[in-house]
């Protein structure tokens, strides 16, 4: 069991693997308690097609994948955020078109460019958390590092923010400024997790580790704590599975992280609950007060 | 009957010496392109305990938003304690409905504790004496018990409770209650009233719309009669009056004076829009 377990680690790109699942596992989780708490699934999902299309022109324009994700979702972040506090109400179908328009142009180009491109953008799809290389294990560090710092920061404003922010704004905190960085420090989590778990499946690493610690905890400390644990025990052991059955690894670690979460929702003591979050799904911007 | 009450600019000989804890020029606001408030013109004196009332849709709440910075004027402006009002916990602010999540996973203590969030700045814990403050903000509203109970545990008029202790927690000067009352059982009602008392003589300016007339007659030193504008600012006895109360209601009122007791019911003979 143990040389069965230690085995992948002996090589140093499979070693960077492991640490960049962990630490992809640990910042999903940790952003994804926001994005579970204030129903923003559908946001993080837009953003990491919207990253794609970045992904791809970089690689087309022959500049580091970082660097067009990071812009592409940023930018969609900013309008998202726009959109939803100018208008108040719900924006899923002005942001489902704009996504799956900017993504469709990242697949087109994608088709163009790959007759003169050797490198597998599919991996960006799917995820191939096997071939992390030495400075993309730096930039997860950095980036990731960023955003645990940015949350540890401004953990007490963002809780007061998240959950009622009619209040927290008249009591003085910059609640649209921290709902943006919100929006912000999701797209970040986005791109960063897309070399592991890939486009199609980040959404999915943000937030079932953390709905699962949902099931466990009434304290919101405490969810992202157990959210955080079960985000880096899927990553290894999808990183495990992934290794040893040859499948894509962003499938692998959601695989793992579904069935935690099954198995949470069927033996844990508050089932109902989560049923009751999943349809009330609250909307950010929640600057009407019926009279 | 069309000019001005006189009781607006009524001010009483034992007002405090210093600024108005609010003070409200010719403010004017709304939604889109629709007016609201109209040339709303109001100085209330520190520590007063003022029943704001109007009808459904007169305005209360959004005067309630200008007051805490959430609303800008369109024209004229409002002074808290002579500067002018931006948000910030010494105007404390309990929204009169609620659009939190009550799922979300957060304790009755957690709650209140973020009143002391925007005291505390980024980056530093609540300590102590935030702790103690939390403590005694339930106390006052009878919820010490319930500090470990998840949010959602709790029974509507608990709830309000617990979010008027947040307010406290906010140690306010000034603290706007949007129909904190409604939703509450006749003891509990009791209580928060006995609160507010209390507060007000430690100075805390306090404002709680109503539309509950009787309880404004009762409990209240001054009443603030709204309805797109002022139509009356003073004490009970002088602005409770039949004419003020149609012209604010645009309805039929009766006024019932029992002793010294003021009950104010709708008038059986006419029909009542809200
Ligand atoms: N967010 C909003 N957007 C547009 N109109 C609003 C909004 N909030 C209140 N109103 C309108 O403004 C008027 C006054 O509302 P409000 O201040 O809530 O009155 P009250 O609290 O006295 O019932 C009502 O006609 C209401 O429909
Ligand atoms: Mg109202």
């Amino acid at each position: 069991m143990i040389d069965w377990l230690m085995e992948p680690l002996g090589y140093t790109f499979l070693l960077r693997g492991f640490v960049a699942a962990i630490m992809i596992g640990v910042i999903c989780a940790v952003v994804g308690t926001f994005v579970v708490l204030k129903g923003m699934a559908f946001i993080g999902d837009a953003l990491a097609h919207i990253a794609f299309t970045g992904i791809v022109v970089a690689f087309l324009a022959g500049f580091s994948f970082y660097i067009g994700a990071l812009i592409a979702a940023v930018l969609a972040a900013l309008g998202i955020g726009a959109v939803s506090q100018r208008t108040g109400i719900s924006t899923d179908t002005s942001i489902g078109i704009f996504f799956s328009g900017i993504f469709a142009a990242g697949i087109v180009l994608m088709s163009l460019g790959i007759q003169t491109y050797t490198i597998d953008l599919f991996s960006y799809l799917f995820g191939d958390i096997l071939s992390v290389r030495r400075d993309d294990l730096i930039s997860i560090m950095i980036l990731g590092g960023i955003v645990l710092g940015i949350i540890l920061i401004f953990y007490k404003e963002l809780l007061f923010v998240s959950f009622d922010p009619v209040v927290a704004e008249s009591a003085g905190l910059p609640a649209r400024k921290l709902q943006m960085l919100l929006l912000i420090l999701l797209s970040v989590t986005v791109v960063v997790s897309v070399q592991a778990v890939g486009v199609v499946l980040v959404v999915a690493m943000i937030v079932t580790p953390s709905a699962t610690a949902y099931l466990l905890t009434d304290r919101f400390g405490v969810m992202m704590a157990l959210g955080a644990l079960f985000g880096a025990m899927s990553a290894v052991g999808g990183f495990y599975v992934s290794y040893y059955a040859d499948v894509p690894s962003g499938g692998a670690i959601v695989l793992v992280a579904t069935l935690l979460f099954a198995i949470v929702a069927i033996i844990g003591p508050k089932r109902r609950n989560f049923w009751k979050l999943a349809t009330v799904s609250p909307e950010p911007s929640q600057h009407q007060h019926p009279a | 009957m069309e000019s001005v009450p006189e009781v607006l600019s009524e001010q009483r000989s034992n007002l405090p010496a210093g600024p108005a804890a609010i003070q409200v020029e010719d403010l004017s606001t709304g939604y889109q392109d629709d007016p609201v408030l109209e040339h709303v013109q109001l100085s209330v004196a520190p520590g007063s305990l003022v029943g704001l009332i109007g009808p459904n849709g007169s305005g209360k709440s959004t005067l309630f938003k200008t007051m805490t910075g959430l609303q800008p004027p369109w024209q004229g402006r409002v002074l808290i304690n002579g500067q002018p009002g931006r948000p910030g916990p010494e105007v404390a602010y309990v929204p009169q409905t609620e659009t939190v999540d009550w799922s979300f996973p957060v304790t009755v203590g957690q709650v209140v504790m973020m009143g002391r969030y925007p005291r505390l700045g980024f980056l530093r814990w609540p300590r102590k004496p935030d702790h103690k403050i939390v403590d005694h903000a339930l106390e006052m509203v009878g919820m010490g018990g319930f500090k470990s109970r998840q949010i959602g545990q709790l029974s509507g008029g608990q709830r309000q409770r617990v979010f008027l202790a947040r307010a406290l927690a906010q140690e306010p000067s000034i603290l706007l209650l949007d129909e904190p009352v409604s939703g509450v059982d006749a003891t509990t009602q009791h209580q928060i009233f006995e609160l507010l008392d209390h507060l007000c003589k430690d100075g805390v300016t306090t404002i709680v719309a109503s539309h509950d007339l009787s309880c404004v007659a009762q409990r209240f030193d001054q009443v603030l009669l709204l309805n797109r504008t002022v139509h009356g600012f003073g004490p009970p006895e002088d602005v409770l009056t039949q004419d003020l109360l149609n012209r604010t209601f645009q309805s039929h009122l009766l006024l019932l004076r029992l002793g010294n007791r003021t009950f104010v019911v709708e008038d059986p003979d006419h029909f009542h829009h809200d």
